[in-house]
């Protein structure tokens, strides 16, 4: 608009100076003020348009950096096929980069030094926007791309202690001379090729974004270990279940959330013996728990994450060979969030999944041993009531006297604004994350977290180790610097061992520690000890053949340290054992037929009952029809079924109706689990949970089976055809790019069939981010696959080039390269040489 | 006639040349500084260059595109948004070149003609 009136008045001046020109009689005076005039004209509107192509208007990118053939984003118009020789100060010796078929690269570099420097570089290369981008959000720094819009996001990443807790790992990586060593060559690396980059060849999103990328640090390897130790170990719901317990009662309380559900298949079979534990139980003290009215928390880390993982013996393989599977389930997103190499020196050689950010294969192999991961959901985030002395909130309530706080000052830097500080207070327990001015408790009270996210440790190691290990001693020396997020870490070894250690640090807690808020003013509620390594569960060369886990109980309940269930999920760990137990030999098809197992155990445990309950002379034809067809339903999520839809949107209708108690306004609050809801409909049918709060009548489990299903089989009125309906377009599974979604970069509508408890758990927006299956032959055979593909750059038919193999259930085979001059299967290579 | 295609080249291939080392807005100096040293008559001041840089930035970013199968083209479609077409994104971006080299180009002769008058 200004633009457009300032446009007008230069016309209108213009038109008057013309009218003038008749009348006035100096014309050469005229004419030079005219020449005057029109450059005036000129120069302002080359350098307006100069303004607005060289700055963001509204939400568009500046435009001529953006558009412009030399530096815009047709320069991303690339495969991101690399060949050629490079001269890189901080090599010692050259390192060759082979690319495959799949554009997974292969390093081979004479020195440790020198291949994780090569990781570094050939990582940035490909994932540079994403590295850091995770970076950022993980230190709560995206108000400085995105403004003020994201200051939300970033004051929760300071007050969950991010940064601190991604300062301390640091600190202990940094304590270990070969780490430290190994994790400045990787930063080399990346910074090697991030000072190569001009305009041009940023990622897009950079572009998009108008911002440029900083140099890499080890704080921001540390700062991505944390982001996983976030996603992974950052839930806990604390106070929701201190709001429950005051709301509906310590008896209802515990029969909703049991320490343990009425089936049990633990991740170490029920046989195993404890009895090499001789530490000291923590006993119970005395104290209360403080009911509190708590309106809002932080958000959680996505209910789903999880995993399987699972490994055969060698008299259960078909080749006398043992065979592993892991399969990592998180969030679905673009670019994705592993990305595949093979690591090779002359002392060592390994393949598998890598997290941009963090050293070495993360879920892989090499050819004596091969190594993966699934999520020990364990409570291990607690929260503590602390009451200041006075509103400085310098000192707190700690044993009859007023503790030190300190004061973290967090600057959290905005774009186009003045910064905004955060004055966090840390207490002995850790960081006051509810207070006054966040989410909190009014004046003098706040909730601080205790959190073994904060309590730093060097996992990294643990990768480093695992990559060069050869048997179970080094499997087991690599889990000792192992500190969260607690992970079941599968093993098999060429040499015939199987194993599975549930390792993490674990407080020693007293018999319902952490359940709820506790008063942290007492020193009996903080934690006691730490469960010594040794007394870990684990599973080595079991009886049955088999170790696998899917982010279920550890244990049961003979284990002498105090566990509960703080969402370890109960279908998938029953399929997977009862189908490994089912046959004398599994084969690599046994594996793939596993993982991609879209068989819904969870429906086949309460359907029946709801076909058998339900009143049929309520419904009318349509609906029984409806009935009828999940009445022949085999309970297989198949991506072209129908009845997985109905059951899906009933059970949804159904959840939501039996725990109506649980929609009350300014309470956080977590409701029970799937588990235990089945078990209540089934067991308790007419207990008070089944009542509807609205209603003056009394409800039974029968009542809701009815209104629910009511409901539930109208949302399919709306649907015009039954081909709508099917399972994988109502579950629609999409790939979402990492900013927020972006539909241009994103994949939606993939055909995949599984839900969130199968084996092949792919919901929405989460599911199997990376399968890997490894026969421990000689050389180690294997497979692999991941919804997204090895380049970041949305303008590489690698970006996303694995989706569709993905979802149709297939894998590629790894090349698994036994010499850098094996070299049949590459595509193209890429030299690194030290700059002389 | 002669002018014009031959400041039409020189532009092209003077914004090609700074383009290997000056950010987007050297097709705004390259025209500026052609049309400052060969003046052109009237609306040729603004067209020439105009078709100058439509031309180049349409010739390479087609190249650069067509060389990757319009893969990333075809989703700038969509974000910018212009309903998934690449063919409109190629137009977009030429016009864009266009417009700014046309009017550093009209500048660029501004400059010329206050200064002759000056001496």
């Amino acid at each position: 608009m200004e633009i457009r009136k300032i446009l007008i008045s230069f016309k209108l001046c213009e038109i008057t100076l013309f009218a003038n020109l008749h009348t006035n009689q100096n014309l050469q005076h005229l004419r030079r003020f005219m020449n005057r005039f029109t450059f005036l004209r000129s120069l302002f509107l080359a350098a307006l348009f100069f303004y607005l192509l060289n700055n963001p208007i509204g939400k568009l990118p500046p435009l001529g950096k953006i558009l412009s053939p030399s530096e815009g984003f047709w320069q991303n118009e690339k495969d991101e096929i690399t060949t050629g020789t490079l001269e890189l100060e901080g090599l010692k010796e050259p390192v060759k980069i082979h690319y495959d078929a799949q554009l997974v690269p292969h390093v081979f570099a004479q020195n440790d030094l020198d291949l994780y420097f090569a990781q570094g570089h050939v990582t940035a290369k490909h994932r540079l926007w994403q590295m850091e981008f995770q970076t950022h959000a993980a230190a709560g720094r995206l108000s400085e791309i995105f403004g003020k819009k994201a200051l939300e996001h970033d004051r929760m990443q300071r007050r969950k202690g991010m940064v601190f807790g991604a300062e301390n790992t640091l600190k202990d990586m940094a304590a270990d001379a070969e780490t430290i060593a190994l994790l400045d060559a990787y930063t080399q690396g990346i910074n090697s090729y991030i000072n190569s980059l001009e305009q041009a060849d940023y990622p897009v999103e950079y572009k998009l974004l108008n911002y440029a990328p900083e140099a890499w640090t080890p704080l921001k390897t540390s700062l991505l270990l944390m982001y996983m130790t976030d996603m992974l170990c950052g839930g806990d719901a604390d106070l929701e279940y201190t709001n429950a317990l005051r709301l509906f009662g310590k008896k209802r309380f515990d029969a909703w959330y049991p320490d343990f559900f009425d089936t049990l298949d633990p991740v170490v079979p029920k046989e195993t013996s404890w009895k090499h534990i001789s530490s000291t139980m923590t006993a119970v003290p005395n104290q209360q728990t403080p009911l509190d009215i708590i309106a809002e928390t932080f958000e959680k880390p996505h209910p789903n994450n999880g995993s399987n993982n699972w490994a055969i013996s060698a008299e259960k393989s078909y080749s006398g060979n043992p065979i592993l599977a892991n399969d990592p389930h998180l969030g679905l997103n673009l670019p994705s969030i592993w990305f595949v190499m093979q690591l090779a020196t002359p002392k060592h050689s390994s393949y598998g999944a890598t997290l941009p950010g963090a050293l070495g294969i993360i879920s892989g192999f090499n050819k004596h041993i091969a190594w993966g991961e699934t999520n020990a959901t364990r409570d291990v985030k607690d929260w503590y009531k602390i009451q200041f002395q006075d509103a400085s909130k310098s000192t707190y309530r700690y044993e009859g006297t007023w503790n030190t706080a300190r004061i973290r000052v967090e600057e959290i830097k905005i774009k186009g604004q003045a910064s905004f500080l955060d004055s966090v207070r840390y207490t002995h327990h850790g960081p006051v994350s509810y207070d006054a001015s966040f989410k909190g408790r009014h004046g003098k009270q706040g909730y601080a977290m205790k959190w073994v996210g904060h309590l730093g440790g060097n996992g990294q190691r643990t990768f480093l180790e695992l990559n060069r290990g050869k048997n179970y001693e080094d499997y087991l020396a690599a889990l000792q610097h192992w500190v969260a997020p607690a992970q079941n870490f599968v093993f098999a070894a060429a040499d015939g061992d199987i194993a599975l250690w549930v390792q993490g640090d674990f407080a020693n807690k007293w018999k319902g520690q952490g359940k709820f808020l506790m008063d942290g003013s007492l020193a009996a509620n903080d934690w006691q000890a730490y469960i010594p390594k040794s007394d870990n569960a684990f599973s080595k060369n079991p009886k049955r053949g088999f170790v696998s886990s899917a982010n279920q109980y550890p244990t049961d309940q003979s284990y002498p340290y105090y566990v509960f269930n703080d969402g370890y999920e109960s279908y998938r760990n029953r399929i997977i054992n009862t189908f490994l137990s089912s046959k004398n030999k599994l084969d690599l098809e046994d594996f793939k037929s596993l993982q991609n197992n879209n068989f819904n155990l969870k429906a086949s445990e309460l359907l029946p009952t709801m076909l058998a309950e339900i009143n049929r002379g309520a419904l009318n034809t349509k609906e029984l029809h409806m009935l009828e067809l999940l009445a022949s339903w085999n309970y297989d999520n198949g991506m072209n079924a129908l009845a997985p839809s109905l059951w899906t949107e009933w059970w949804n209708h159904l959840y939501k109706l039996t725990w109506d108690e649980f929609e009350q306004k300014d309470v956080a609050l977590k409701k029970p689990f799937t588990y235990q809801t089945i078990y209540l409909l089934k067991n308790k049918p007419n207990d008070t949970y089944a009542d509807i709060v609205a209603t003056t009548t009394v409800e039974t489990a029968k009542d809701l089976f009815l209104i629910s299903f009511q409901s539930a089989m109208s949302v399919f009125d709306t649907w015009d055809a039954k081909s709508s309906y099917k399972w994988s377009k109502y579950k629609g599974t999409a790939a979402r790019h990492l900013l927020q979604g972006l539909p241009a970069f994103s994949r939606f509508d993939i055909p995949i069939g599984g839900e969130e408890n199968s084996p092949n758990a792919v919901t929405h927006d989460h599911g199997p981010s990376w399968r890997m299956i490894v026969e421990m032959s000689s050389p180690p055979k294997a497979l692999g696959i991941y919804p997204g593909g090895q380049s970041g750059n949305p303008g590489s038919v690698y970006y996303d080039n694995f989706i569709d193999t993905w979802a149709a259930e297939d894998y590629f085979e790894a090349l698994f390269m036994q010499s850098t001059t094996d070299t049949k299967h590459i595509r193209s290579t890429q030299t690194l040489n030290p700059k002389s | 006639m002669i002018r014009k295609l031959s400041n039409l080249v020189a532009i092209t291939i003077l914004a090609a040349l700074l383009a290997q080392f000056l950010p987007w807005w050297s097709l705004m100096l390259a025209s500026f500084a052609v049309s400052f040293f060969s003046v052109a008559k009237g609306s040729a001041s603004f067209w020439v260059p105009f078709l100058a840089g439509a031309l180049l930035w349409l010739v390479h970013s087609f190249l650069l595109a067509n060389a990757n199968d319009f893969v990333l083209t075809n989703k700038m479609a969509v974000l910018f948004p212009l309903q998934g077409n690449a063919a409109l994104v190629l137009l977009v971006s030429s016009c864009v070149g266009g417009l700014a080299a046309g009017l550093s180009g009209v500048f660029g002769k501004e400059c010329r003609l206050l200064l002759d008058k000056k001496k």
